[in-house]
């Protein structure tokens, strides 16, 4: 399938080929000056890897593996590709494919492996951070009780802390400054506090800030407030042993991970947050297809996103097609300020347009519904009945789409013969005649691969149902939100996003969704390639 | 010009007017209305197409200046708009000219160079890029937000972060680069390496030089792609300075705080560029496009 080129870039294209032939000329004579000095590359690929390696370091030093990982395994082909001879090839392809690779197939891989965890708000850190948690975990001891006096000298702070047990034992912090910033100060056995000592309701005023002051006694006893009167020695809670089990230092209790729930048990079996993502197989794929409450809205919402597809391609390729037989149409002069005007809503971007309809379309106070009000006596509840909501996004959506088709499709229709309806014309033929048994035959073959990859993009047309409806109104009955106008990736999005945050259902569900495109796109391929195989 | 003309045809001229005016009224409608919401007193107003009582109120709001109503009031912008449609060019001409960059030597490889894998790396390339970018947010929040612990430019609230997230969506623009570069013929090129020529010297001598149409039309294909993405944006930009065009207008339009005048005129304020860029290119943009689709 070709088209009759461009007959203006085509004579641009002609000058500039005679230019470069001369460019050409004096070009060769620079070659091989050109070809020497692989100084500075090898230097700039040195340097380029330094950096990188210093980033894995680090990341890897932060307890990563893939991140660290991903990024020394493309280092390393990088440095290949560009210092080798063999790789001379993929110096051109190797910087798109990097893009590709790390956003494109890295989040799918790093989405694959995150459904068979738990990962979600609850399960959000690693054990090794829950761990850390635990073991920074503080209490108090109780042994070590100290009643606070605070004196102040203008903005300059010190405390005065005297042993419940031992009138005499006073300690004096250094001055220092309420600003609500946790910070540690140092206290000496000492009576000697600067400015005015204050009553009970400035410390009152002060409790915000007195509470992030950790008091370091002697450099060994660590205090900090218990009550308004007192502050009080602290210490960690937990210690470790084997298999990361934690033995409460002072009931003598342990808690152990549990790795199939993610949470640490005590020995009643009682979760303690916070939890840490674990492997749980394939659970959250089970939970698609076996659980009522999510399978039914799942099922029903890809039906839906289906429909929606097929309806919105159907929809812009019947109108895309009929404006640009119009639009080639010779007697109609005025064509070209049409076209404009057509392809218009094409050009203002999606996420303007959609909220200005989102705005149109409000029930109370949009003027659609005035409009039909005022013409019909109706007013549709586009936002809260699920047909109404459903149309309403069909509109929106062809609004949106027909320009696009128009556009394909005027490019294609240049390329019918005009003897083909010459003679139909001859014949007597009128214009359905022609649109049905010359026109559509002969757009078939090239718009089949338009239309499937128009389909797969109305199948995640996420932008439009989030801006639009938000995927409402909800489903009644679901265990996790789902609404009636939500295609798959909404739904996905507010189940990783919104609602719940379950991050492994979400890649799960995701997962399923690439499967389905990306079946739908290699069927594409294979109808592109038989289409241009004849 | 056809030579057998049907007899009523200046009836089927008119017809088809009436009906493209008909049409083009629907079409227009939701630009007209948001004009005129644009000037009308207040954010709950309803009325007729051209405004009762004007007033520049929602204008002076989206152009930052302190707006004083007939009460004496005086009422400050609410959101920095300006800043977010400097930050949405900022971002989309960085990530346009990254692209371009990208996109053309790939699709030089790919149209030109002989090597192994080709035609499964682009099979495999036309699929991935079927994987909505919505779905690998949880990946790119982890990722800016580790990264971020590492390089702080390149962490979560940060532009570069957003601009790189952007790269991996290339497949369809080395598509269309390729299809030009097959368009144009060999012997330009055969005859440099006669000369001596590298590859690296034949493409950046003599296909690039040639091939500037269709590197405009991607450049202005991504622009209004990367100016149009929200998702992403949303998830990995938080803080208000920082927000880009298409995150921060829906900020009008929330529930219980519903600034449908401000909107129009934010609306009419930043699509306006965007459209007439579009507009101007759409020569080249309509060729670009059926190109493209012709080839897959």
């Amino acid at each position: 399938m070709a088209l009759p080129a461009n007959a203006e870039s085509m004579a641009t294209r002609d000058d500039y080929a005679n230019k470069t032939v001369e460019k050409i000329m004096t070009i060769s004579a620079n070659v091989r000056t050109l070809l020497s000095g692989n100084g500075p590359k090898w230097a700039l690929v040195a340097l380029i890897d330094l950096a990188l390696l210093y980033v894995v370091f680090l990341l890897y030093a932060q307890g990563e593996m893939l991140f660290p990982l991903t990024l020394l395994v493309l280092g390393s082909v990088g440095t290949w590709v560009f210092t080798s001879k063999g790789g001379y090839c993929y110096r051109y392809v190797y910087p798109c494919l990097l893009g590709i690779i790390m956003f494109i197939v890295f989040p799918l891989v790093y989405t694959f492996s995150i459904s068979f965890t738990n990962y979600g708000s609850a399960n959000i850190l690693s054990l090794e951070r829950v761990k850390e948690i635990h073991l920074d975990k503080q209490v108090k001891t109780g042994d070590q009780v100290y009643r606070l006096a605070l004196y102040q000298d203008n903005d300059q702070y010190q405390l005065q802390l005297t042993d419940k047990n031992d009138s005499e034992n006073i300690y004096t912090s250094e001055a220092f400054t309420l600003d609500g910033q946790a910070k540690e100060v140092t206290a000496q056995p000492d009576t000697s506090a600067q400015g005015q000592r204050l009553s009970m309701r400035d410390i009152v005023k002060q409790r915000t800030a007195l509470g992030e002051i950790t008091v370091n006694l002697n450099g060994n006893t660590r205090l900090v407030m218990s009550s308004l009167r007192e502050f009080a020695a602290m210490a960690p809670q937990y210690r470790e042993e084997a298999d990361n089990v934690l033995v409460d230092i002072h009931t003598g209790e342990s808690i152990r991970p549990d790795m199939v729930t993610g949470f640490y048990v005590n020995v009643d079996g009682e979760q303690i947050a916070p939890g840490f993502s674990v492997y749980v197989g394939g659970e959250n794929y089970q939970l698609l297809l076996e659980d009522k409450g999510i399978r039914e809205p799942f099922f029903k919402i890809f039906v839906w996103t289906l429909v929606f597809s097929a309806l919105s391609v159907t929809l812009c390729g019947i109108i895309g097609l009929l404006l640009a037989n119009l639009m080639q149409w010779e007697p109609l002069k005025e064509r070209g300020i049409y076209r404009v005007l057509l392809i218009l809503p094409y050009a203002v971007p999606a996420f303007i347009s959609i909220l200005i309809f989102k705005g149109l379309f409000n029930q109370n106070f949009g003027e659609i519904n005035m409009i039909l009000e005022g013409l019909f006596g109706i007013e549709p509840e586009w936002m809260t009945n699920p047909t109404f909501a459903r149309m309403m996004i069909l509109i929106v959506n062809t609004w949106l789409g027909y320009p696009y088709m128009m556009i394909v499709c005027m490019g294609l229709l240049k390329a019918i013969l005009d003897d083909l309806y010459e003679a139909s014309a001859i014949d007597g033929a009128n214009p359905i005649h022609n649109l049905l048994f010359i026109t559509l035959p002969s757009l078939a073959k090239p718009m089949a691969p338009i239309l499937i990859a128009s389909f797969a993009f109305n199948f995640n047309n996420f932008v439009l149902i989030d801006l639009l409806t938000a995927g409402g109104p909800m489903r009644p009955g679901t265990s996790i939100e789902a609404g009636f106008t939500d295609l798959l990736v909404n739904f996905t999005f507010r189940t990783a996003f919104v609602a719940g945050q379950d991050f492994g259902l979400a890649s799960a569900i995701a997962t399923m969704i690439f499967l389905i495109v990306g079946f739908i796109s290699w069927v594409n391929l294979r109808a592109t390639r038989s289409s241009q195989e004849y | 010009m056809a030579m057998v003309q049907p007899r009523n045809l200046q009836y089927r001229v008119w017809a088809a007017r009436i009906v493209m005016i008909a049409l083009l009224c629907l079409i227009m409608f939701p630009f007209l209305m948001i004009i005129s919401v644009s000037f009308r007193t207040g954010n709950f107003a309803t009325g007729s197409l051209i405004p009762d009582n004007p007033s520049l109120e929602h204008w002076a709001m989206v152009l930052g200046i302190p707006y004083e109503t007939a009460d004496g009031n005086i009422i400050q912008p609410t959101f920095p708009v300006l800043t977010w449609l400097w930050n949405s060019i900022k971002v989309s001409l960085t990530t346009s000219a990254l692209i371009l960059m990208l996109s053309t030597t790939g699709a030089y490889a790919f149209a030109r160079l002989r090597f192994r894998l080709k035609n499964h790396l682009l099979t495999s390339m036309m699929i991935l890029q079927m994987f909505p970018a919505v779905l690998a947010l949880v990946a790119f929040h982890a990722f800016f937000n580790k990264l971020g612990g590492v390089v702080p430019w390149l962490g979560l609230n940060t532009h570069s972060a957003l601009v790189m997230s952007y790269l991996g969506g290339i497949t369809m623009h080395i598509w269309l680069i390729k299809g030009y570069f097959e368009s144009i013929d060999v012997a330009l090129e055969e005859s440099a390496y006669i000369d001596g020529a590298t590859p690296w010297q034949a493409f950046r001598h003599i296909l690039l030089p040639l091939s500037v149409p269709i590197l405009a039309v991607v450049f202005v294909l991504s622009f209004i792609g990367v100016i149009g993405e929200y998702p992403i944006a949303s998830v990995l930009l938080q803080g208000v300075d920082k927000l880009t065009l298409a995150v921060g207008v829906k900020q009008f339009l929330y529930a219980q705080n519903y600034l449908w005048g401000d909107f129009a005129a934010a609306a009419i304020l930043t699509g306006m560029p965007i459209t007439l860029v579009f507009l101007m290119a759409q020569r080249y943009l309509v060729n670009g496009l059926t190109a493209g689709g012709v080839k897959g």
